[in-house]
């Protein structure tokens, strides 16, 4: 069982009571909510006649359903636009702050809590979204719940759960030039294999992680869930603290002082028991990209497809549905394969400094005729920062569309999907059967810059032949 | 036409039914139901839409569709079955197509606490054993009565001890999975805690 790890003083922390059947019950700190999985949790406050406990540690906005087009009221879609009234309807009843389109402060829910200041070390934070893990990047707990948890949080402030082991993933030196944070965690959820983390948190740790900007610390704890892992943190340093210094919502004055000193204590003790160590290279790390249909199934750009025999008796199975519904040949380079849309935005790859590389890719140059190309910033904040920096013309004149802030084609709940087998290159999360919006899509995951270089040939492409 | 759904409550400590068997490793909530299913405010209609496009894709071929399966209740699948998106909607689709258990080799966490949140008890078996109940199930019918306080499930030919977390099982022994009687009942507790915690104090410009 581990001990003294940043894990363990935080849940402990948190800790409430031991509950009868053995689990824990653990108080959550920040509570984020959105329209898809909060609708059913209000309901059923209301059938058990029950309040918001603490309204205050509750704060929503609207990202899975919000057109990136158009988003005038009412939405086109009446089903969206009854979603997004139920949730101001909600947020009003039970005095939730809620981040509405047009506050300036809307986005994809894990975008935004980071960037107001939300988010901050030590804190435990649930969300109905299991890319919650993300916020794991400041030193939080953070995991994503269902919408029964949700109505648990939002009716008594605290979960019952059974406390998770801690694995730590140390990452040696640091990623060569063209290979991203992206990279790395399509690496580690290959090698380690996407139900690994299955009772785990992980901590990521070691030169290079040490060496990542906050936001590519977030692309790494994002994907924690990828690999099985409810929970993924990092240790939070001077970065940390300077990235929250000043946010809207960041202690200030005094208080910043408290805040500071308490964070500064809080990371896993150098002797600190872990329940598994797993260490690797980051610099053997080259532009990944996926080829089947789990976030696993990836290659480096210059590697075939693997053969069945390469593969584990285990992996076998999903091996053989994925070159079906993929329509690859095993061995087969993954390299130049077509591309027909390409996707740059989501909670794991739509902040400023994705945009900032993928636009350095696209400058001066052009998509391919072949090819559609969006990109959809990952909140208004950071549409607003990109504009400010000339970042939306420049993926303008290369043929980018330039769409409004939400989760868009990630998971395709909006009227941005992906139509019959099309291809798609695409800076999200997840490569499942059907994820982009249409039955027989395809997704290519890979970091941002691959996916300008991917736009631009019309093919996927090795990034580095852009930047050199 | 399936008689009309009503949830569980209360204790939860047998369930006997037929199973129906879905073969495949890391099967998503995506599949499950499809990120389009999730545009309503309540669950009412997703039983019907459960796995939506791996039903069409296999044209009425598919476990969910077979008229034999037509009553099943008890679901058996293999590896990291639930894995992906935190969408309860995904074992409320399971819920309302008429699913009460489900049997696997492993289940993805948040899937897992979903399924407990519920009432649907989740167990798990070696593979050797979860092969063996499908193989049965491709040619014959099978009922298995479960039994939670020993957590034994019997047919007349296959016996077997089901692995489930011990708080788990307490939760649906005692009725206390529906959670949140339970969390209240420590409202002091949870006061206390909020007044302790440190950035609770120096956070006075979110309250």
């Amino acid at each position: 069982m581990s001990q003294d790890t940043l894990f363990d003083k935080v849940w402990d922390l948190h800790k409430v009571s031991s509950l009868p059947v053995g689990s824990d019950q653990i108080f959550i700190g920040l509570h984020l909510i959105h329209e898809v999985t909060s609708p059913q949790a209000f309901g059923d406050l209301k059938d058990k006649k029950l309040k918001v406990k603490f309204p205050d540690r509750t704060v929503a906005t609207v990202d899975h359903i919000v057109p990136t087009d158009n988003q005038s009221r009412p939405f086109k879609d009446n089903l969206a636009e009854q979603m997004i009234e139920t949730l101001e309807k909600n947020c009003l009843e039970h005095k939730i702050r809620f981040f509405n389109i047009g506050s300036g402060n809307q986005g994809i829910v894990h975008v935004v809590a980071p960037e107001l200041g939300l988010t901050q070390p030590g804190m435990t934070i649930a969300c109905g979204d299991s890319h919650t893990s993300t916020h794991g990047a400041f030193g939080s707990i953070a995991f994503g719940i269902g919408t029964s948890q949700v109505r648990d949080v939002l009716a008594t402030q605290t979960l019952a759960m059974n406390k998770l082991k801690v694995r730590q993933i140390w990452c040696d030196n640091k990623l060569s030039k063209g290979v991203y944070a992206k990279d790395l965690v399509l690496h580690i959820i290959n090698k380690l294999g996407v139900k690994a983390g299955v009772g785990f948190a992980y901590e990521f740790a070691g030169p290079a992680i040490h060496e990542l900007s906050m936001e590519e610390r977030m692309t790494i704890c994002n994907m924690s869930i990828e690999g099985g892992a409810r929970c993924g943190y990092i240790n939070p340093d001077e970065k940390t603290f300077s990235y929250i210094k000043n946010k809207l919502y960041a202690p200030k004055n005094e208080h910043w002082d408290r805040a500071l000193r308490w964070w500064e204590s809080l990371k896993s003790d150098e002797n600190s028991i872990y329940d598994d160590v797993i260490k690797l290279d980051a610099s053997k790390v080259e532009p990944t990209v996926t080829w089947g249909i789990t976030p696993g199934q990836s290659i480096s750009i210059n590697q075939q497809i693997p053969l069945l025999d390469e593969l584990s008796p285990n992996d076998k199975l999903v091996a053989e549905e994925a070159y079906e519904y993929m329509s690859f040949k095993p061995g087969q380079l993954i390299k130049d394969t077509p591309v027909d849309v390409c996707f740059i935005g989501s909670c794991t790859n739509g902040r400023i400094s994705d945009l900032r590389v993928a636009a350095k890719v696209l400058k001066g140059k052009k998509v391919s005729k072949n090819v559609k190309a969006f990109a959809v910033p990952g909140s208004e904040k950071v549409a607003t920062e990109a504009k400010q920096e000339g970042l939306d013309q420049i993926f303008k004149d290369s043929g980018f569309q330039w769409r409004e802030p939400g989760c868009s084609m990630c998971l395709a709940m909006n009227s941005d999907k992906l139509i019959g087998n099309q291809v798609s290159a695409s800076s999200s999360n997840r490569n499942f059967k059907g994820r982009q919006g249409s039955p027989s899509g395809r997704t290519l995951l890979m970091s941002p810059a691959m996916v300008a270089a991917a736009a631009i040939n019309g093919k996927v492409s090795d990034v580095r032949e852009f930047i050199n | 036409m399936k008689s009309e759904f009503t949830p569980p409550i209360g204790k939860i400590s047998n369930m006997n039914g037929k199973c129906i068997s879905l073969i495949g490793n890391d099967i998503d909530t995506d599949r499950i139901i499809p990120a389009r299913f999730l545009k309503c405010v309540n669950f009412d209609s997703l039983g019907e839409s459960v796995f939506e496009d791996d039903r069409k894709t296999l044209k009425g071929k598919h476990p969910f569709d077979l008229e034999e399966n037509k009553y099943a209740s008890i679901l058996v699948v293999n590896s990291n079955f639930g894995c992906g998106s935190s969408r309860e909607h995904a074992p409320q689709a399971l819920m309302r197509w008429g699913i009460k258990a489900i049997i696997g080799e492993s289940f993805a966490d948040i899937f897992y606490s979903n399924c407990i949140a519920i009432g649907i008890p989740c167990f798990t078996l070696p593979k050797k054993s979860i092969e063996e109940i499908q193989n049965y199930c491709d040619n014959q019918s099978l009922f298995l009565e479960i039994d939670l306080k020993n957590s034994s499930a019997q047919s007349k030919d296959l016996n077997f001890n089901l692995e489930i977390k011990e708080s788990s099982r307490k939760m649906f022994l005692s009725g206390e999975w529906d959670a949140t009687s339970t969390l209240l009942d420590n409202k002091n507790l949870i006061e206390n805690k909020f007044n302790q915690l440190p950035y609770i104090k120096f956070n006075t410009n979110i309250s």
